[in-house]
């Protein structure tokens, strides 16, 4: 039997001035440590706030501190950014030219009609004349060095680290966002930094991260720079992953599949009327996106925000459960996680452990194999355990990896195959 | 589940303080609190305002705004009307819509003879302040960007930034500008009429829209509910003091941005307190206009702007749209 303790517990972010870390989805468990340097991460130069936050911390970049706030966290701020900075702006990869200079935006679902100088719904893709712009072309508002079981991604290679970034803006309004400071904000209207493609990969080398993660935010309205950055990381042997809404068109998901190599969706609920009222966006579009990614060969995981009285009730775990056994696998993992108060449903309690119990049980009973528990450190619902024996293959505390036992992708009790990607 | 989340405790108790200033009696009551009173919107047009030429005439364009403020406020002398939107030691914003350059935005010419009047009344220009959404709104639509203390200041959002705190009700939850919640006692809110093609039309309560830092996240649904909530958000609903709409030029189809083959002179201003009551108005103006070129309704074309019924549903009260109710006066 080989154990492997990996990593140390949680990672590290780095953060000149933030307030509030950056959490994944559903996450809300805190980070340790800081292990990158503050230094290394090439504050633009226009952003003085920035940068005089930055040289006036330098302890946070010299010493392993206790948890840093997520890095630009401070967001709605100061107007420090200049308006202009042609550095961020490329003509959108995805769009069509109308009359009268209006532009159709034909990256996510929304396809929003924009009239010139105006901003789509995401607030970050700009009519500019006619032609269509993104505004957030490496242009980063936050950036940590998380493991990848915080995403969560559990069977895409367990314990290692994953150089996690975002820029502000969302094609999504989830009344539960717990970033709604970056993802519900404009560029301008947050710090950032310029972290163009190749340091981004660089960036994620030197700190040993093999992979980088689009994330906090939603990385579909970043779409350009996202790819750019895939790119560049394989050049440097650097995964890409991406942790997102699904909310994207067919097309762009067709050549993003190509770009990167896994993606973790959160699949807010089973019902169109949740995703109008609550997610302020359509179920249906998502689902095709699922589909599609497992058409094209693309390493899947799911998480579902179990959000009380919204969509908690036994018929739409059984309903969600038997959509994904039919459509996408019974090997795709999916993750019930917990939700916290959050932004606009404040008047809501913490999602009962029993609800969670509840879910899982009902997605085993429906017969998908890897069904995790999240946000509940210490459940033995976040271990992997091989469908077949039954054993722990991959035991986990939190974000943390405790043992591992598996060979070559297989169980190393019963050589059962766990579906992943493991080397 | 319920759809419109309830105002938070701080929105709350500052509604708990508004109605007790509204039961102590305190001045500046908006027309609508008034339940018998008519919402009066004062139409005022001089054909002759731009002459023989394209440019507006200064001397015309204040006395049609003497003419307004006068009527509006039935008093004798404009002087006197201007003091009763604004005291001497009130810092007074003046929001204008400059999204869509000088074509067709808030007109420079008015906010100047406005903030002569302003001084008139007693109001320094160190205490007025023009703003808008971003600087470079402002400046296409031919403003000077100035920060000076000692004179009228103009500047975007983008200077002083967002409160970092969300406010909200209904639907929407936002941050606001500084300007509004920190520098700003009184607003005049000075928007343009026309259409607007997501929100149907954009006047006196999507204006507004310019004091958050999210408007991208409230067009869906033809702006309904989320116009009329953002108007409910308390530092807008209680320091918005007048609305003047600048209808020297107006645009009927096109919008927001400015199709000048679709804009016409309409020489005039619409003015009133009740913002919903200014907006039914206006977009009844932008329909007979499209129905003398042969245009379709915004109703027929899905573009109908209903949240103007919200704002005065009862959940809103920030007015009236009951045509009943409504006191024109053509000026």
């Amino acid at each position: 039997m080989s154990k492997t303790a990996h990593r140390r517990k949680g990672e590290a972010s780095f953060s000149p001035g933030g307030l509030r870390r950056k959490q994944e989805a559903n996450d809300a468990l805190p980070c340790d440590s800081v292990i990158a340097s503050l230094s290394s991460l090439g504050i633009s130069e226009h952003d003085r706030r920035t940068f005089l936050k930055l040289a006036g911390a330098p302890c946070l970049a010299a010493c392993v501190s206790s948890c840093v706030a997520g890095w630009p966290s401070l967001a709605l701020g100061a107007g420090s950014e200049p308006a202009e900075d042609s550095r961020f702006i490329v003509e959108a990869q995805f769009y069509e030219k109308l009359p009268y200079k209006k532009t159709r935006c034909k990256l996510c679902p929304r396809e929003c009609v924009i009239d010139d100088q105006e901003r789509g719904y995401c607030g970050v893709r700009e009519n500019r004349g006619g032609s269509y712009y993104t505004l957030v072309h490496s242009r980063v508002c936050a950036a940590h060095i998380d493991p990848i079981e915080k995403k969560p991604l559990f069977h895409f290679f367990p314990g290692s680290l994953a150089f996690s970034v975002a820029t502000a803006g969302c094609n999504v309004n989830c009344k539960f966002c717990q970033n709604w400071d970056i993802s519900q904000s404009r560029p301008e209207q947050v710090r950032n930094a310029y972290l163009p493609p190749k340091e981004l990969a660089s960036l994620a080398q030197q700190n040993r991260c093999p992979a980088i993660a689009y994330t906090y935010s939603e990385p579909v309205v970043f779409y350009e720079y996202m790819r750019d950055a895939a790119e560049a990381g394989h050049a440097l042997g650097i995964k890409s992953v991406v942790v997102s809404g699904g909310f994207i068109q067919q097309d762009p998901l067709k050549k993003l599949c190509q770009s990167v190599d896994a993606i973790k969706v959160d699949l807010k609920a089973f019902s169109e009327k949740y995703y109008k009222e609550v997610v302020n966006g359509e179920l249906k579009p998502v689902l095709d996106a699922l589909v599609t990614m497992r058409k094209q060969g693309m390493w899947t995981e799911l998480v579902y925000l179990v959000v009380p009285t919204l969509n908690d009730s036994e018929a739409e775990f059984r309903a969600l459960a038997q959509w994904v056994k039919a459509n996408m696998g019974a090997e795709v993992p999916l993750h019930f996680s917990r939700f916290y108060p959050q932004y606009l449903l404040k008047n809501l309690p913490p999602t009962p452990l029993e609800t969670l119990e509840r879910a899982k049980a009902i997605a085993d009973a429906e017969g998908l194999h890897y069904v995790y528990l999240g946000n509940t450190p210490g459940n033995a619902a976040e271990n992997t355990y091989c469908p077949k024996c039954r054993r722990i293959v991959i035991e986990r505390i939190g974000f943390t990896v405790k043992e591992m036992h598996l060979r070559k992708g297989k169980c190393e009790y019963c050589q059962q195959a766990i579906a992943g990607v493991w080397q | 589940m319920r759809q419109r989340l309830e105002p938070n405790r701080r929105e709350f108790l500052k509604k708990c303080a508004a109605g007790a200033m509204l039961a102590g009696g305190t001045r500046r009551l908006p027309a609508f609190f008034s339940a018998r009173e008519k919402a009066k919107v004062v139409n005022a047009r001089d054909p002759l305002l731009r002459g023989t030429g394209s440019s507006l005439d200064s001397g015309r364009l204040l006395k049609m705004l003497d003419r307004s403020v006068q009527a509006l406020y039935a008093t004798d002398s404009p002087l006197e009307a201007w003091k009763k939107v604004a005291r001497p030691g009130e810092v007074v914003g003046l929001k204008v819509n400059g999204l869509a350059g000088r074509g067709i935005s808030t007109n420079v010419l008015l906010v100047e003879v406005l903030c002569s009047r302003l001084q008139d009344a007693g109001i320094p220009q160190k205490d007025i302040i023009i703003w808008d959404r971003l600087n470079a709104d402002l400046e296409r639509a031919g403003f000077r960007i100035a920060t000076h203390h000692d004179r009228v200041q103009c500047f975007g959002n983008d200077t002083l930034g967002y409160e970092e705190e969300l406010a909200t009700y209904g639907s929407v939850g936002s941050c606001l500008a500084k300007t509004l919640t920190q520098v700003c006692d009184a607003v005049i809110n000075l928007p343009v009429l026309k259409d607007h093609g997501i929100a149907g039309v954009t006047m006196a309560l999507k204006n507004l829209f310019g004091a958050i830092h999210n408007p991208n996240k409230y067009h869906l649904n033809v702006g309904d509910p989320y116009v009329a909530d953002v108007n409910m958000l308390p530092p807008i609903r209680q320091k918005v003091r007048l609305h003047i709409c600048d209808a020297t030029t107006a645009q009927y189809e096109g919008g927001p941005s400015y199709m000048p083959q679709w804009t016409w002179p309409y020489n005039g201003l619409l003015m009133s307190r009740d913002p919903v009551a200014l907006d039914y108005i206006g977009w009844q103006i932008l329909e007979q206009k499209r129905t003398e070129k042969g245009m379709k309704s915004l109703r027929a074309i899905g573009r109908a702007p209903d949240y103007i019924a919200t704002a005065a549903d009862p959940n809103h009260r920030l007015g009236t749209n009951d045509p009943s109710q409504i006191e024109q006066a053509e000026v």
